[in-house]
Order: structure tokens, then sequence, then C-alpha cells
């Protein structure tokens, strides 16, 4: 890791415990430390009540550390004058797309951030158009977002953080509540602003999606569990298992395979690795009958 | 069982919001049947299972419980309710109650049951979603997690005893053993009780597990139907309406892109791996022979 840029954001130690009006104080993360670069797409998995969204939160500054420090882009969130740059250059993206769009149309609603940073019109209007050609709803800009699919609305919701020109996006389970259409479209414009540089912090239970990540942070009772590559993480059935988490269908597949004497290489993640690795094997076997 | 006949639903008709939510839909659950019910967001999923159990009654059009027109006006609407429950998205919103046996207990008290019988089904609906009366009974539901909670509000709707459970994205939000349990219960109320299933859901994996029976609808009305194992042998439609396939069904038709043989109508991995294992040893597939 010495050779390379330093992190865009820096976990170190963090530690965050809910104080409940009544009863016990409830430990959510406990010595937590996590770097993420730019350009990389980090899946942070793990099973319900884990520390994931808390961790979520600690990102850009929406929770503040009981122990430990959260750094990003050297900013300290614990610095009350940091807030306002910290959550730029985080955006977070939630679940429910309904509960993140306010204003009567498209456009407006993606402007709404850049406003509140007061930002001279004519910037905004650019950063507007620019945000929705990123996310490809420049068709669309004038249309009320309760018109829209929900994969639409989730990219209207991008496109509005997109405009504040975020160094990192943390998307939190933001396609469990897509059709597979959706779903594909939301991830397929992350990704490709992951490709352009930006940091990708993914909170998901679905493990196909982990998949498509650089690398996978899985969480358990607060703390890092494990964390690799997806091939390395998901390689660990017996973990995963202990921990209410699964490989996704086309690993259990690939490793069900080369179990039964198929030869395929190892870390095999998506439908089409997997085929084009079975297709080579068979055109072998042929080759020899 | 259940009979739609050119079920209509027109939402706030006669204002300059009126939008068809669901048109001419016609079809049949047989009693005891699993079927699932998929369709891209806005295509009137939520809209139609609510017909199903008298919750919104159809603009035109009719629908039947055992040959029994539900929106007659001499037919009791709580009556078709506590046959065919029906689980909300994230329906832990709903538990309010501070027990988890007073919560499951709700229903059964409202249909006017004595203190036993109440008990009892409480302690029974509990135990078929694999939640220990005795352990979980007397904690707050607000104490368990995302996967229990889910788990209570299904018990809620069993302690009714229906003969039908309709569930809308039950394991949305869940992480994947939660998932995993709670379709295995599902699949066990079946087969044990001869509950009838119907499943809305984005998860095509779900889908494929739990039922025999899928209704695609696009836009409001029915566009496909029929076995689940049919249906998503054609990955090229699904993805036309906005739906996808479960991934080794996705990857079987990859490889047939490829020129390997592999049987198109697999479900789930074990069935993938069995057909993909066929095709290279040059056995033929057996479509017949799969469980």
């Amino acid at each position: 890791m010495s050779d390379r840029a330093p992190a865009l954001i820096r976990v170190r130690g963090l530690s965050h415990t809910y104080e409940p009006g009544a009863g016990e104080p409830v430990p959510a993360l406990r010595g937590v430390d996590l770097d993420v670069h730019r350009g990389e797409c980090i899946a942070l998995i793990g099973g319900n009540g884990s520390g994931k969204s808390t961790l979520a939160k600690h990102l850009n500054a929406l929770l503040l550390p009981t122990a430990g420090e959260v750094i990003v882009d050297g900013l300290d969130t614990r610095d009350r004058d940091a807030v306002w740059a910290v959550r730029q250059r985080v955006g977070m993206i939630f679940e429910h797309p309904d509960d993140q769009l306010i204003a009567a149309v498209v456009e407006e609603d993606v402007a709404f951030g850049c406003e509140n940073l007061g930002l001279p019109p004519t910037e905004i209007r650019s950063r507007v158009d620019e945000a929705l050609r990123t996310v490809g709803l420049e068709a669309l800009r004038r249309r009320p977002p309760h018109l829209l699919s929900g994969g639409q609305k989730q990219r209207v919701a991008i496109a509005g953080v997109l405009a504040m020109r975020p160094r990192c996006l943390v998307l939190d389970e933001a396609t469990s509540m897509l059709d597979p259409a959706g779903q594909r479209e939301v991830m397929e414009t992350v990704l490709r602003l992951r490709d352009e540089g930006l940091a990708l912090v993914l909170i998901t239970h679905s493990m196909e999606e982990a998949a498509l990540a650089d690398r996978v942070v899985v969480l358990a009772g607060g703390t890092v569990a494990l964390s690799g590559t997806p091939s390395d993480v998901f390689a660990r059935d017996d973990v995963l298992r202990r921990l209410r988490l699964e490989a996704p269908p086309i690993v259990a597949l690939a490793r069900g395979l080369a179990a039964a004497g198929v030869p395929l290489p190892p870390g095999l993640l998506t439908a089409p690795q997997l085929a084009d690795a079975v297709a080579a094997a068979y055109r072998r076997g042929r080759g020899g009958a | 069982m259940i009979r739609c006949e050119g079920v209509t639903y027109v939402y706030q008709r006669g204002t300059p919001f009126e939008a068809t939510a669901i048109e001419d839909v016609s079809l049949e659950i047989a009693a005891g049947d699993a079927v699932g019910i998929i369709g891209a967001t806005g295509s009137g999923k939520s809209t139609l299972v609510q017909h199903l159990n008298g919750l919104l009654r159809p603009t035109a059009g009719r629908v039947y419980l055992d040959d029994v027109d539900i929106n007659a006006r001499e037919v009791d609407r709580r009556r078709v309710r506590q046959q065919v429950g029906l689980l909300f998205q994230y329906p832990e919103h709903q538990l309010f109650e501070e027990t988890v046996t007073a919560d499951v207990g709700f229903g059964p008290r409202n249909l006017g049951l004595g203190p036993d019988e109440v008990r009892h089904r409480t302690a029974r609906a509990l135990a078929h979603v694999g939640l220990d009366p005795a352990v979980f009974g007397p904690r707050s539901p607000f104490t368990l997690s995302n996967g229990e909670m889910r788990r209570v509000a299904i018990a809620g709707l069993l302690a009714m005893e229906p003969r039908m459970l309709i569930l809308d994205e039950p394991t949305a939000g869940l992480d994947p053993a939660s998932r995993r349990e709670i379709l295995d219960h599902i699949m066990r109320l079946r087969s044990a009780r001869g509950l009838t299933i119907a499943l809305v859901s984005h998860s095509m994996d779900a889908v494929a597990r739990l039922c025999r029976r899928v209704i695609v609808l696009d836009r409001g009305r029915v566009v496909a139907e029929g076995a689940t194992r049919d249906v998503f042998a054609d990955p090229g439609r699904l993805a036309a309406l906005g739906l996808g396939v479960p991934q080794v069904a996705e990857c079987a038709r990859l490889l047939r892109e490829r020129g390997v043989p592999v049987r198109p109508d697999v479900l789930t991995v074990d069935e993938a791996r069995r057909a993909i294992l066929d095709a290279l040893a040059g056995r033929r597939p057996a479509p017949k022979n799969v469980p």
C-alpha cells in the first residue's frame, strides 16, 4: 500500500456507541480501520445490524466518532468548521429515492444542493447540465420526479450529489428497492463514475453487486471481519456463512464445477466470466476428443 | 381459489391526476399453488395484490374468492382479509405492541377469540416462522433484528389462520441468511399446511426458488404467464420488460451463445451445475429429469 497515493478517506480506530434515551448504550462500531482511495469501489457487506450504515454515516459527518477519527481529504469530521466541506466531498444516496427528491421538476432537484452552496446561477446551470448528462437524464430534465421509474429517480439523486462535485459517493442500499433494470442502470452509472476517478462505497445485501467492487470489506459486530478482493473474500464460504452472508450464485456454481473436475481458473465472479471459462473448457474437451 | 376477471383500477378518477394502474387483468390462482408476480417498478403489482383481499375495489371487473364475488354487497370483507393475508413491504414498521406475543395475538383478539385460543394460535404462528414462543414471545418487537421482526409480522398474519398469503417483497433489505430463512419458512408452510402463496418480488432468485408459476405484469397488463422454468428460459423478453433472470439462468444463456449446448431452463445453482456437467460430458440435456 505504501506506493499508493494517500487515501481520500482515512478511518482509524473508529468506535461509535448509540446512547438511547432509556436502556443500555449500544456499541455499533468498535475500532474500525478503513482506507478509501480515489477511483476505487469498496463494497461494505455484513449481516443486518453489523454496523454498515453507522459506518457510512461517519464518512460524511452525519455521525461523529465516539472514539477514533475519520479524515476526509485532510479534513477531520470532528472539526465543526469542516462539516460542510466534508459533506460536499462525500455524497450519500439512500435506499428510498422518494425520500430524497423534493423539487417539482428534475433539474430543480439536481440544482438544490448547489443552490445551498451559494454558487452563482450560471455556474449552477452548467453543473446541473453536466450532472444530468453524466447520469443520462438530459431528456427528462423538465419532468416531475414522481413520474420517473425507480432507477431514474435514483439517477436524479445521484446527479444532485454529482453537481456538488464530490470526491466520493456512498450508496446505502441504493438499489434494494429497484427492479432489475433499475439496479443495472444505477450500477452501470456509478461504476462509470468510479472509472473516471470517483471513490465509491457501496453498502449492499446483494452479493452480486459486491462482486463488482474492487475490494470487499465485511463488517460483523461493529468490526472489520474480513477484507480483500471479491475473489478472496467470496472464497471464504465458512466465514461468510457464520456472518449471515454467502458467496454470489456464480461463485458457488464455479466452485461446484471445479469440485466436479472442470478445469476453471480461480476468481470467477460474474456470469460472463464463468461462461467464457466453461466455454473454453468445452472447446478443449472437444478438441481432445 | 382466487380469480380475477377483467380487473381495471384507475387512481384518482375524474381528477387531472387520473392514472390507470392495472387494466383488464384476468388471472387465476389455484389452492395450494405458489405464484410469483413480477414486473418493473410501476407495472401495477402492488395495486393488483391489494385487489386479491379486497383492500382495493376494482374500477371495472370482478375478483372471486371460491367463486364468490368479494366486492358483492352481502360479502363480509373482514372475512376475506382473514382468509387472504397480505404482508406489506417493510411490515416491521407496523409492529406496535409491547411484546411479540401481544403483537402476533392482535388479529385473533380482534376476531373475538377467547384468551386460550389466542394464546394457542400465537404460539403456533411463532413456531411456524422458527421463533420459539417461550424465548421471543415476552420480548419487545423493537429489540429484534430486522429479519426477526419480519418473521413476527408474518406470524401475525398466520395467527389469523389464512388459506392464502400474499407477500410483497418479503425479503427486501435483509441479509442473505435472513432471506434464506424467510423463504425456507414460507416453502415449509406451503408444503406442510397447503397454504396458497403469491409472492411479489424484484428478486428473480427468490421467485425461482419459491414459485411454480409466474405472472409478468407490464404497464398494468398481464404480458406473460406460465411455469417459472418456462418464463425464465426467455431472458431476452424479460430484459425488455425491465426484468432479469436468476444469475445462473443468465450464465446458461451466455453458454448457449458461446456454443455450449446447456439446457436453458435452469433455476438454481445445483441445476446449473448438473446441466453444465452434462453438456461438458456430451450427455444430452434431459429437461424432464430435473426435480
